[in-house]
This record gives C-alpha cells, structure tokens and sequence, in this order.
C-alpha cells in the first residue's frame, strides 16, 4: 500500500475538502468570538455590573457557603436516589395496572386513572405540606421522619408522572407483538414481563431520564418542611451576609450534578436511534 | 529649630482639630432643645405640667397589665413611668391616651406627648415620626410544648440535645446556631407558622423566635406551649423605642431620660421584673 498514489484528481479533492473544514473551523470561532465579546461586553459594561459583581461573585464567599451548601447537597442526592427507585417503580405498576384488558379490572383501571390525574394536577408543594406537616399532626406511633415522609410525597407526585410515561411507552408496543407472543402461548404476565416491557422501557428511556432530572431539582423542596438542602443552606448563608453569591455556588453544584445524568440520557436516545436505523 | 517647631505645630493641629469639631456635624438627637429645658416647667406638653402618654387599646400583657396602662403594672407601664419621673413629673401628673397603633404611626397631629406600644424603630417609620433612644432590645425566647423533654430548663447547656427550629434568615435561627450549638441539626422552615405547626406535631422539641411573638404563640395561638426561657442577645436585635410627634421638641428629653435609665440599670431591673419573673420568660444562661 506504501507505494499507492492517489490520482490528480482525488489529491484535489482532499485539499479541497481540507481548506473547506478550515474555513468553517474559522468562521466558526470568529462568530464565537463576536458573540462572546459582544454578551461580555454588554454585560460587563453596564452601569451596575460592578454592583451585581459584588453581591452574586463574590469569591470569598462563596468559599465560606461552600461546606454548608454541600452538605445540603448530599442529602439531595441521597433523597433523589431513593425517590428515582420509588417513583419508577410506582410508576410502572400503575402504568400496567392502567392497561390491564377486561372488564373485571375495571375498578383498578379507574382508580389507577384517577390517581396519575390526581397526582399530576397537584401542586408538590401542597403533597408536601400535607404529608411532612398534615400527616404527623395525627401523632401515630411510629412516625417517620420528616425526610421519609417527603420522600413519600414526592415519590407519589413523581410516580404520576412517569406512570403515564410508561403507559406512552406500552401502548406504543405495536398489537402485533401481543398477538404473537399469544400465540406462542404466552399467559399475558408473560406476555408484559418478556415482549412489551422491555420494547416500552427501551423507546421512552429518553423521557424517563428527563423526569428524573426534574425530580433532582425538587427533591430540595422537602427543605419546606424543616431540613436543610443545599438551596436552603444557600439561602441561610445568604441572609447572613447579605449577598447573592451562595445561590450561584448551589446553582453550579445542581448543573455538575446534573451533567452525568443528561450525558446518560444523550446517550440512550442516541444508542436507541442507531438501533431503530439499523433495524 | 525641630525643637521650636514641634509646639508650634502641636497647637495649630489643636486649633484645627478643635475648629474641625466645631463645624462636624452634630450626631445627637434631633434638634431637640438643651438639657435645661427638660424640665416639667419648660417642656412644651400638650397639656401644660402633665404628661400625655398613648398606647393602645387593649394593651397586652406583659407589656401592659390587665389592659389598664395607668397602674404602673407591666413592661412598657413601668417604663413609661420611669421615664415621667425622669423627667420630673410625678404619678398624678400623667395621662394616658388610647391610640390604635397604625393612627400612631401615621403622619400627622398627635394626641399624645409620646407613645408606648412596641414600636420597632425603623428608617422607614422615621420618615413620619420620631422615635427616642431604644428601651428595650427585643430578645429570642424558646418556646416548647408543655410537657416535652426541655419544659422548665434553665441553662443554655440542658437545650444541646433539643431539636429545634427557626425561620430561615432569622435573628431566632441566628441564636440556634451561635449560643445554643444543639448537637441535634436545626430544622429551618419558610415562616414561623410552619415551625409552629412542626412543634404542635411534637416533631420538634422547641422552637425559636423573638420574645414578643413567643408571649403571642403562648397566650393566643398554641395553648399546650410554654416559654422555656429567654436566650442572651444576639445578632442585629430589633429595638423598640418611645414614639414622638416628627420634630417634636420633646425628642431629646425624652431620649435623655431614656438613656439615663439604661445607664443607671434600671431598664434591665424593669425587663427582669416584669418579662423575666412576672411574664415567666425566664433568662437562659
């Protein structure tokens, strides 16, 4: 191959093709760099920029919010971890009961309906009041604690959503598919656990995804109810120094968080479309 | 030469710091009249050798008792006596005067020579009115349900194990965290309605918040709740100071004896009496 000489031809065709991804390269970053200059600029240059620098980038005190804020943190993502397996889960039991056939599942069908209407229309503000203050106001023995409870809150709000997800997502599985694994004869949990789950599961991964990563922004909310999240730690730090910047140092550690999970979610959709291509 | 000019020098620096002193503005209270005029014979009253006092109707416990301001019961009762006696008139020379609080506030002509009903002294309320040197620096108290683990404690120390909340961004949660230490995390809420609906739970064991709303919580709002006690100051506090008329001439008077009364204790014996024994806010220590 060493020897091999590309034709006249063909050596033009590749410079040319060369100086055309320099060109774009170059165009590229010239934009880039109106751009950027133009934002920074505006931004920079008005009349309060120095004042808006001072209370939201101050760095020495970002350095000081910054262990309260991630410890705050540490319980959001403790929580997120434990309400994304809840949610899911409740999320696809509802979703299957809701497509459950015949008229004997009537009155689970119903009331799977009424509980994704219901839980989809509530504010989670209200579930959690109800549950982190309402609930213990009963004094039963063997209360959970305030996290538990807000777990259970938002785990019931977020299982709503995703319960119609999931159904999306089953009722997307083509008849056809039911109708063969029947007629391998199949019983229809059979039927659920080895044709249409996987299928559903895999086409609304994307979806999925996306309403955990709303869920880690308000698994903060349970702060409502008395223990401190990083955008509370945030607002604590804040009220004793009077400048913004504490909520700019929770604001980045929410986005670095959330990054592997919207990298994750990229990638299934990416893999699942080379997948329906190559089919 | 060094040795003629230093004098030298050394009195034009005193001639200029002393001509500097002389134009400085003054930082003293408004333009009230000298200390010879607080007298009861030279103080501009509404009504000549009496002394016009308002508050409130009804005026609440503890700052007042019984709702009658005139029987010298209570806080701000007490107070203002003092203060009539500062300024050299006797019980039978003064007069109270009921006014609601937002008339008080209010600009405009006023029924009273000062007015005693813990006003929280604010830039704001300056605008209108004139306010005297504070007489009381308003304090965080720990209220708890009757019969929880921290009723009836009396140091600092007894309450290290306690959960409690506060208000975030708050002197009260200030408190929690710089005297207290609670080994316990503080739970934070929005308002103080949801500290106190977490307390009526019972899944707090007391709750922070300053003195006056704690007698509130404890008399009108949550019936099985008590006052464990009175924490030491912290934080910026708010104060509350006598309410005058804008500019009005007795500013300074009243201020001086204000500030006469603090100095001499006899502010902080009052507050001991009164919101310490009397009211059963005990101090924390």
């Amino acid at each position: 191959m060493a020897d091999h000489q590309p034709s006249t031809i063909a050596r033009e065709r590749a410079a040319y093709r060369k100086r055309q991804t320099v060109r774009s390269v170059l165009i590229a970053a010239t934009s880039t760099g109106v751009l950027g200059t133009l934002l920074v600029v505006s931004v920079t240059g008005a009349p309060g920029w120095e004042r808006v620098q001072q209370s939201f980038l101050d760095p020495r005190i970002a350095r000081d919010a910054l262990p309260d804020v991630l410890t705050g943190l540490w319980l959001n993502v403790q929580l997120l971890v434990f309400c994304a397996l809840g949610a899911l889960a409740l999320g696809l039991l509802l979703a299957v009961l809701r497509t459950l056939r015949g008229p004997v599942f009537f009155p689970v069908r119903a009331l799977a309906t009424g509980y994704t209407y219901t839980f989809r229309g509530l504010p989670v503000i209200i579930v959690l009041y109800v549950l982190t203050l309402g609930v213990p106001g009963l004094r039963l023995e063997g209360m959970p604690s305030v996290l538990v409870l807000g777990g259970i809150a938002l785990v019931l709000t977020f299982g709503a959503y995703l319960a119609e997800v999931f159904r999306a997502g089953i009722e997307s599985v083509h008849a056809s598919q039911l109708a063969a694994a029947r007629s391998l004869g199949l019983t229809y949990p059979q039927t659920m656990r080895y044709v249409v789950l996987p299928q559903a599961v895999r086409r609304v991964a994307p979806p999925l995804l996306n309403d955990i990563v709303a869920l880690q922004k308000d698994v903060g909310l349970v702060s409502l109810a008395g223990p401190i999240d990083a955008v509370r730690a945030a607002q604590i730090a804040t009220a004793e120094s009077f400048n913004y910047t504490p909520y700019i140092v929770a604001g980045v550690l929410f986005v670095l968080l959330a990054i592997p999970l919207i990298a994750v979610t990229d990638w299934v959709t990416l893999r699942a479309a080379r997948r329906q291509a190559a089919r | 030469m060094a040795s003629r000019s230093l004098p030298v020098a050394l009195t034009t620096a005193t001639v200029l710091l002393a001509a500097l002193a002389g134009c400085a503005p003054q930082n003293q209270p408004p333009p009230g009249p000298a200390p010879a005029a607080c007298t009861k014979a030279d103080m501009k009253t509404r009504t000549p050798g009496k002394l016009t006092i308002g508050t409130d109707d009804p005026a609440y416990e503890p700052w007042f008792s019984e709702n009658l301001p005139a029987n010298g019961k209570g806080f701000e009762s007490a107070v203002a006596y003092e203060v009539a006696k500062q300024l050299g008139y006797a019980r039978v020379d003064v007069e109270w005067t009921r006014v609601k609080f937002d008339n008080a506030i209010a600009p405009g002509p006023k029924e009273f020579d000062f007015d005693i009903n813990q006003f929280s002294i604010t830039d704001d309320r300056k605008v209108a009115v004139d306010f005297s040197s504070p007489y009381y620096l308003v304090r965080q108290a720990v209220v708890a349900a009757k019969g929880s683990k921290i009723t009836g404690r009396s140091t600092l120390a007894d309450l290290k194990n306690a959960k409690l909340g506060a208000q975030v961004g708050t002197t009260s949660y200030q408190a929690i965290t710089d005297l207290i230490k609670p080994t316990v995390k503080p739970q934070v809420y929005n308002s103080n309605d949801d500290a106190k609906k977490a307390l009526q739970n019972r899944q707090l064991d007391g709750i922070v918040v300053d003195l006056p709303t704690a007698f509130y919580i404890t008399s009108a709002e949550i019936k099985d709740a008590t006052i464990v006690g009175q924490l030491p100051q912290v934080g910026l506090p708010e104060t509350f100071g006598l309410l005058l008329d804008k500019d009005s001439p007795l500013t300074g008077c009243v201020s001086n004896a204000v500030n006469a009364l603090r100095e001499s204790g006899k502010l902080a014996e009052l507050e001991k009496t009164w919101l310490a024994e009397v009211a059963g806010a005990p101090e924390l220590t």
